[in-house]
């Protein structure tokens, strides 16, 4: 079975919500939209307090190429267009929709129906228009406006295109719920994705803890002409863009260049569901499948989450928030960010809650480095951690360039697997947030 | 509503620790050390007692009082050194030579650089390495095993006369058989008689990924095929590849001594010229130099390379294949 | 005897020919330096703290001697007396500068900002700041994990305890800079001394609005103006919802303090005010917070 070539840890996949279906959470009675949910600039307002706005309205305008649109997630009156505050603390512009009646008016150009549609006789163009429309981004969690991935620059061509089903995260079923109940919907997507990027291959990666998904899509991969199931040996970080070509293709993108420079883009199942809804049925990216889990949940599951939902609300269904937790995070335990509170609205990023009972939730005071090299064995990108974080403490930014700091994807498995609890990825993030920023100015400079 | 712990992800962890990682390194010490209680007995008992607790004791009494910091003992580090060290020495030698080998050890050898992870040197050979400079006789007289061989085998790194290539060429019939240096009926330093044992705690270190491969195969390779290479231009004078790979210290070094965090480069390219590194000194000081065991000095020697490793041999970067293909 | 012989030969030889290579490759890669530079550099504190902007005491000497006059040149731990003696070598009247001290602008302490959240990872406050806002509502505030205790040179700052904020020592501290760099949030401000250490600085930086920023802390500014109503000298400006206190303009009358509701304004080292003051309480916290 193949996966990446460098790198990588086991972490115990605790998927416990692996086996519930997705359930529908009820709509809110105030909607919080945030305008940046994406890489780029934030989105624009197209909106002034006092509209009415049908469900699926365009409320605010991508500001530029890389940026990405929103939608209304409820119909009702917009009260205020102001800045909320964030999980993290840090202000937030947000549009604030008010919920009227039952707050589910849709537009009429909406397709609502249950029934798959198949045929589309769009061009590749028109495809790529529609999916910069509806406002998709990347849902596995970097939020990268699609329509972009879609468009190679000058001198690149897309050959083949890989979808994203490996969920590395633990914890996180989203996407492997999403697999087993929308199959037919997702191969509609990539078939779509294929005609927008004018390629004939695409392949689904998908990792073995999924092994109902894997049958299930091997026995559709045979009815769909140019699309490949490969699955994956379990290991984390394979659902990274990099990891995922390597492991799919055995290319591996140079540092610092783009997935398209050997000829690949990378697509998280989910987008490309999201894509189906939005060229087929005309539905703008208004909500997503959020995972809510943790050892002591009551009841982890799976929920369809319209954007703008109170995250209070999404943990509520699945039966509030332990007595024992110590800490949430949004996200899963490896990449996800623990939040301060609650206060924050559902929106493209949040792929899931994972709340960490208070035992598990503190980190060990870190010890001595004994230089055990474990750190270097698991990095992924066949980086230095021990050297990265030493160069860190003391600024030496400079040799942190030379030692490759950029090429970091922040998966944490040094952490992960150091045995004396350094704060290995804290000062590696912090040097790579450093030596962006003087990278950056020198590039400003020319 | 109580206050979230906040903190920068990853909120997982493999749960290994410093303590686990010293404790397998002591599991597999287990074997070769019951061996050589088995054949050398109380000697054996006392000495590696007496090393692992004057170990223990003078980390603790440096950390305290000396360097005013956390007490580090519980991370079983010392207590790896101090047996490391006894492995390294002849079960009768004189116990307050094995508490000053202990101090050099670990004050010289450990906590003068800052404790564990900061020594450029393996305190056990620094240890060992000072005892066999000072005590050079002491330090070179194997007592006899309690078994069928006994002093009466002349055993290769027991020559302390300043030609050992004659010594050997003298001696070539009187090397004991395989079979005895398998099961460590010989003379030699408490730890490092029985190959089977310490081959059983290799397997196991490999096993649970305490180590990797990389260095003691490199040096065992290195050590085969150089002393095979000699041995096929004259067996005369000098001794098969086997006599070397299971006598003195080699598997012991191999295995234990040179795969030692601290003092080994951390990544596999760098990890395999330091093993190949490590093999050719070896040979060449047995072979040539003024002492009959080259091993101790041989890590010490690449020890002192190691940082040089590290800074030149990188690890194998993503996409590093690619780049070079495009240029 | 030969041996011995050949060897001393052969060594001195070694020996003689590494000298002669030595001097030639000195006197031809000699670089000639002026003597004035050496003379700077040890009048300076010789810290190389950097506080000047310079790589170092050579480089500020350098500095000086390229520019050939002192504008903007200003070693801020040496003051007056060592600007004076840099410019009697070069030869330049120098004008006094205000003594500067480092003044922490944040009076967030444990007390008066409870916490919201518990932060568990490096006891850094650059990395607690890039991961979010702070263990507390406002996120302007201190993150008490003692960056600029790290960066100070001169042991000048000290976290106190009690209130989990930092401490500047006024006697310590050489108004270098480093902790107002090391700052992530900009709290810490390098203000003028004053005499007898007497100042007067608004002791918060939150841009949120008033019942915001009251929420998350109670001693915080909350932009109401009265101080600027106060002030006789157009000293105070309220810009983003907090007030600041120019301490060119500023006369240290005090009454901008008495008048602050939330006694953000701080006063250190001024004699205990008379009992007749309008406002007792507030002023008696203050100032027991400053002591």
């Amino acid at each position: 079975m193949k996966t990446f070539r460098i790198g990588g840890v086991h972490p115990h996949d605790n998927k416990l919500s692996a086996g519930n279906a997705i359930e529908t959470l009820p709509l809110p009675k105030q909607a919080i939209v945030p305008l940046s949910q994406h890489i780029g600039a934030p989105a624009q307002p197209i909106v002034e307090k006092g509209d009415h706005v049908k469900v699926g309205q365009l409320i605010a305008q991508a500001a530029s190429f890389m940026s990405a649109n929103i939608h209304a997630p409820i119909s009702g009156t917009i009260t205020k267009i102001d800045t909320a505050t964030d999980a993290w603390g840090m202000p937030m512009p947000a549009i604030y929709i008010e919920a009227e009646g039952d707050g589910d008016e849709w537009l009429e150009t909406i397709d609502r129906t249950p029934d798959i549609n198949r045929i589309c006789k769009l061009e590749p163009e028109q495809i790529i228009e529609k999916i910069k429309d509806a406002g998709i981004v990347g849902l596995g969690g970097a939020c990268f406006p699609t329509h972009v991935k879609l468009m190679p620059p000058p001198g690149c061509q897309a050959e083949v295109l890989i979808v994203n089903a490996v969920e590395c995260e633990p914890y996180l079923t989203c996407d492997h719920r999403l697999m087993l109940e929308h199959a037919e919907e997702i191969f509609i997507g990539i078939s779509l994705l294929k005609r927008a990027l004018k390629i004939e291959r695409a392949i689904i990666g998908i990792e073995n803890n999924k092994r109902d998904a894997i049958e299930l899509f091997k026995k559709m991969a045979d009815r769909h002409f140019g699309i490949e199931v490969c699955p994956l040996k379990l290991r984390y970080p394979q659902g990274g863009e990099k990891q995922l070509i390597d492991a799919t293709i055995g290319r591996q993108v140079p540092s610092g260049a783009l997935p398209i420079s050997v000829g690949a883009v990378v697509d998280n199942v989910a987008t490309v569901f999201a894509v189906y809804e939005a060229v087929q049925k005309n539905k703008p990216l208004i909500e997503r499948v959020m995972t809510v889990t943790g050892k002591s949940v009551k009841r982890p599951g799976n929920y369809l989450v319209r954007f703008g939902t109170p995250l209070q609300d999404v943990i509520e269904a699945a039966g509030g928030i332990p007595d024992d937790t110590g800490k949430i995070v949004a996200g899963g335990p490896m990449m996800g960010r623990a939040m301060q509170n609650t206060n924050m609205p559902a929106h493209k990023r949040t792929s899931g809650l994972l709340m960490i009972p208070a035992a598990e939730s503190v980190r060990r005071e870190p010890q001595n480095c004994m230089r055990c090299g474990q750190c270097v064995e698991a990095c992924p990108m066949g980086l230095e951690p021990y050297l990265l974080i030493r160069l860190a403490e003391q600024k030496r930014w400079d040799e942190m360039e030379h030692n490759k700091i950029m090429d970091c994807i922040e998966c944490g498995c040094c952490l992960f697997s150091c045995p004396s609890y350094q704060p290995l990825l804290d000062y590696v993030r912090l040097g790579k947030a450093t030596v962006g920023g003087i990278i950056r100015a020198r590039n400003a400079k020319k | 509503m109580s206050n979230f712990i906040v903190s920068p992800a990853p909120h997982a962890h493999k749960a290994n620790s410093v303590q686990q990682t010293m404790m397998h390194v002591l599991i597999a010490l287990a074997p070769a050390y019951l061996a050589s209680l088995f054949y050398f007995g109380l000697g054996a008992l006392l000495v590696s007692v007496t090393s692992v607790a004057a170990c223990v004791l003078f980390e603790y009494l440096i950390q305290r009082f000396l360097l005013k910091g956390k007490t580090t003992i519980c991370d079983l580090s010392a207590v790896v050194t101090g047996l490391l060290l006894a492995f390294n020495l002849p079960s009768n030698l004189p116990l307050w030579m094995v508490v000053i080998g202990a101090l050099v050890a670990i004050g010289i050898g450990k906590m003068s650089f800052g404790g564990l992870g900061n020594n450029p040197f393996n305190p056990a050979l620094v240890g060992r390495v000072f005892l066999l400079i000072s005590f050079p006789v002491e330090m070179t007289t194997w007592p006899r095993p309690l078994g069928r061989w006994g002093l009466s085998a002349s055993y290769i790194d027991a020559e302390t006369a300043a030609t050992p290539l004659a010594l050997i060429k003298g001696h070539i019939g009187e090397l004991p058989q395989t079979l005895d240096l398998l099961i460590g009926s010989i003379g030699g330093s408490m730890g490092e008689v029985c190959a089977i044992a310490l081959l059983i705690g290799g397997i196991y270190l490999l096993a649970t990924r305490t180590i990797t491969w990389h260095i003691p195969v490199s040096i065992l390779g290195t050590v085969a095929a150089f002393t095979a290479i000699l041995h096929a231009i004259n067996p005369e004078v000098y001794v098969s590849c086997e006599i070397h790979l299971l006598t003195g210290g080699l598997l012991l070094g191999a295995i234990f001594m040179a795969t030692d965090y601290a003092t080994s480069p951390m990544n596999p390219r760098s990890q395999l010229v330091y093993g190949v590194c490590i093999g050719l000194l070896t040979v060449i000081i047995r072979t040539w130099g003024a002492y009959p065991e080259g091993m101790s000095f041989a890590i010490l020697i690449m020890n002192a390379v190691t940082p040089l490793l590290n800074h030149y041999i990188k690890p194998k970067r993503f996409g590093e294949k690619v780049k070079v293909k495009k240029q | 005897m030969n041996t011995i012989i050949i060897s001393l030969a052969v060594l001195g030889g070694i020996g003689c020919l590494a000298a002669i290579i030595l001097y030639v490759v000195a006197q031809t890669f000699k670089v000639n330096e002026d003597p004035r530079i050496d003379r700077i550099e040890a009048v300076l504190p010789g810290a190389n703290c950097g506080g000047c902007g310079k790589p170092g005491c050579r480089g500020f000497a350098e500095a000086c001697v390229k520019a050939g006059n002192l504008e903007g040149l200003r070693c801020p731990v040496g003051g007056d007396a060592t600007m004076s003696q840099v410019g009697a070598i070069l030869g330049i009247e120098v004008a006094a500068g205000d003594a500067l001290v480092a003044v922490v602008r944040c009076n967030g302490s444990c007390a008066n900002r409870p916490k919201t959240s518990q932060y568990n990872g490096t006891r850094s406050c650059i990395i607690m700041h890039n991961l979010y806002a702070g263990e507390t509502g406002c996120r302007y505030g201190c993150l008490g994990c003692g960056d600029c205790v790290a960066a100070c040179q001169f042991g000048a700052i000290h976290m106190n305890p009690e209130t989990g904020l930092p401490e500047v020592d006024d006697d310590k501290c050489t108004a270098c800079g480093a902790c107002a760099k090391a700052c992530p949030k900009n709290i810490i401000e390098l203000r003028k001394k004053g005499p007898k250490n007497r100042r007067i600085f608004v002791s918060c930086v939150n841009k949120d609005k008033g019942g915001v920023a009251r929420k998350a802390c109670k001693a915080a500014c909350i932009g109401c103006g009265k101080c600027v109503k106060e002030c006789a000298f157009d000293a105070i400006v309220v810009e983003n919802n907090v007030a600041y206190i120019d301490y060119t303009k500023c006369r240290l009358c005090r009454k901008c303090e008495a008048a602050c509701p939330t006694g953000a304004i701080h006063a250190p080292n001024f004699p205990p005010r008379k009992p007749i003051d309008e406002q007792p309480a507030v002023t008696a916290q203050t100032e027991t917070s400053q002591a």
